[in-house]
């Protein structure tokens, strides 16, 4: 039994500080990837929504909340919660439900409204939670970011105007992406003027929060054929695998990693990928284009690297040379990534999986990547999960 | 002299009187767990669920480091007005092979680091209320230098990368 799913269409609400519920996001990225797909809504036999636990009760069932808004028909529905790989866990419902024949066609939602400022946890004292007593010492997440950035300038050279080209490089991808919520073209010497959040991290190197939807039709093969869509991008590989014991990156909210001392140490973001790429049976070399985790500009280098994208410590040299840009040999986030768009928990993972989606079906327009035929993905949130899609046409 | 207490509960000891990070040693496998964990062993081929402290090395070596240059939110208490940015430091313990963040020492600034060098551990306050000091544990550059042998490969943890 194959257990790839065709993507038959793709949506998003424009990513930006809107202020609606996000059910609103949700529904009109759902409405636009039904419409895409060419797909009646009364012939989704299921709903897979990623939730947030920031959009209060409604966000907990966030599955049901997007199925009643679009108008309940019956379907199957089901909510995934995995921070900010909700979306690719919601995916992988859904291809589960399929590849188990319990349903022909899906809709995978995520959506979310966020907070001004530094996400941060809920009121209170609660010394046995581990994001509180992070936070109690002052330490936000973007530590974690610049201890990863400053960690790759000791160990390959890498230097902030290199981090700052990131931000240059995602900032023109997505100048002219209608659906990114910043439009602008910026300049080394923009980031360089940017105050300094987390040194050497400024504040143009390190992601905003957003609002924003994002949702993806998906089917079975049998029913691609049926459409005449055989041809439509497949999704191939789907790991939300945890990490391995011991886990030896420290991780937000953690304090320390786990002692290596009595087990040997293992690298989270580097095994993640590897089990996708197994399962679609592709290596790192056959990729054409990939959607990674800038959450900070030096994370985008960090995750090339763990991705198998380049060898490790030589991200730095792609991106001089041009590499990563659209145009060039390998491009990384066309569609200018978490740069442009901000964090939207929910809907990132799946926002992802919809530019490899229009990347793959040549209906990217300016940032058209030329004959673009398998995507990769990268994300990760908080206590180890992470995820990675590899979209294949 | 105002009253002392720690700000968290548990995470500090002293042995002969030196002050050290409070972790615990899983009885059956020896796994070291910090903050310390006495429910159940994380290590995958082990159940136990039987722990004693471990008072961890107060010594390692600066796998990262950066600042807090905006003022953290809440439960992060503000000890100055106007805010002062204040030094983070990712410590690898050698012994334990374990990376353990914390803020820097009163005065240490980021340019005074660099990944790699030596860092012990010292106490000072986390932050002052009309109770007193509440206490932490803090990094600073070690003021004399591991003895030979001592010190491990910068950045064993991550599959012995080196600095360059
Ligand atoms: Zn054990």
């Amino acid at each position: 039994m194959s257990t790839a799913v065709h993507i038959l269409g793709a949506g998003m609400h424009p990513w930006g500080k809107w202020g609606h519920h996000f059910t609103r996001y949700g529904v009109f990225a759902a409405r636009a990837a039904l419409a895409e797909s060419g797909v009646d809504w009364r012939d989704v036999g299921f709903v897979s929504g990623a939730a947030t636990v920031r959009c209060g009760y409604p966000g907990y069932v966030a599955g049901a909340t997007f199925a009643q808004a679009l108008g309940w028909q019956g379907a199957q529905v089901h909510t995934s919660y995995a921070a900010c790989a909700s979306g690719a866990q919601a995916l992988n419902a859904a291809r589960a439900k399929i590849a188990a024949g319990e349903c022909e066609v899906a809709l995978v939602v995520g959506a979310d409204t966020t907070p001004k400022g530094f996400l941060k946890p809920n009121a209170g004292e609660r010394p046995d939670d581990p994001d509180w007593v992070r936070f109690r010492l002052g330490i936000t997440n973007p530590t974690y970011f610049a201890l990863y950035a400053r960690r790759r300038m000791a160990l390959y050279g890498d230097t902030v105007e290199d981090f700052a080209q990131v931000k240059v490089k995602n900032a023109a991808h997505g100048a002219d992406n209608e659906r990114a919520r910043y439009r602008k073209r910026f300049t080394a010497e923009d980031v360089a003027n940017s105050p300094t959040v987390a040194d050497p991290l400024r504040l143009m190197d390190v992601c905003a929060t957003s609002d924003g939807g994002a949702a993806l039709v998906v089917c079975s093969a049998d029913y691609a054929r049926r459409m005449g869509r055989a041809d439509s991008p497949r999704v191939a590989a789907i790991s939300t695998a945890t990490p391995t014991f011991a886990s030896s990156t420290v991780e937000m909210p953690d304090l320390a990693t786990d002692s290596a001392a009595s087990a040997e140490p293992h690298a989270f973001r580097a095994t993640m990928p590897r089990a996708a790429f197994e399962q679609a049976g592709i290596g790192p070399e056959d990729v054409d284009v990939a959607e990674v985790y800038d959450l900070s500009t030096a994370l985008e280098l960090d995750w090339m690297e763990d991705l198998g994208l380049c060898p490790r410590g030589e991200a730095a040299q792609w991106l001089r040379r041009g590499d990563t840009a659209i145009g060039g040999k390998l491009p990384v986030n066309p569609s200018g990534g978490l740069a442009c768009f901000g964090e939207a928990v929910p809907a990132q993972a799946i926002a992802q999986v919809c530019e490899l989606h229009w990347q793959l079906t040549g209906t990217s327009g300016s940032r058209q990547i030329e004959g673009a035929r398998v995507g990769v993905t990268a994300n990760q949130g908080l206590f180890g999960h992470g995820s990675c899609v590899i979209v294949q046409r | 002299m105002s009253a002392q207490r720690p700000a968290l509960e548990g995470y500090l000891t002293e042995v002969d009187g030196v002050p050290h990070l409070l972790g615990s040693r899983c009885t059956a496998c020896g796994t070291v767990y910090f903050p310390r964990l006495d429910s159940f062993c994380r290590h995958p081929d082990c159940d136990s669920d039987s722990f004693e402290d471990a008072p961890l090395s107060r010594r390692g070596r600066l796998w990262s480091y950066t600042n807090a240059a905006y003022q953290p939110p809440p439960p992060y208490v503000p000890v100055s007005d106007p805010y002062e940015p204040f030094a983070i430091a990712a410590v690898e313990l050698d012994a334990e092979r374990m990376v353990v963040l914390g803020q820097c020492a009163t005065g240490v600034d980021v340019a005074d680091l660099q990944v790699g060098m030596e860092m012990e551990l010292v106490v000072e306050p986390l932050f002052s209320d009309e109770e007193g000091d509440a206490l932490t544990w803090k990094w600073r550059p070690t003021a004399s230098p591991l003895p030979q042998g001592e010190g491990g490969t910068v950045g064993a943890a991550d599959g012995g990368e080196r600095v360059a």
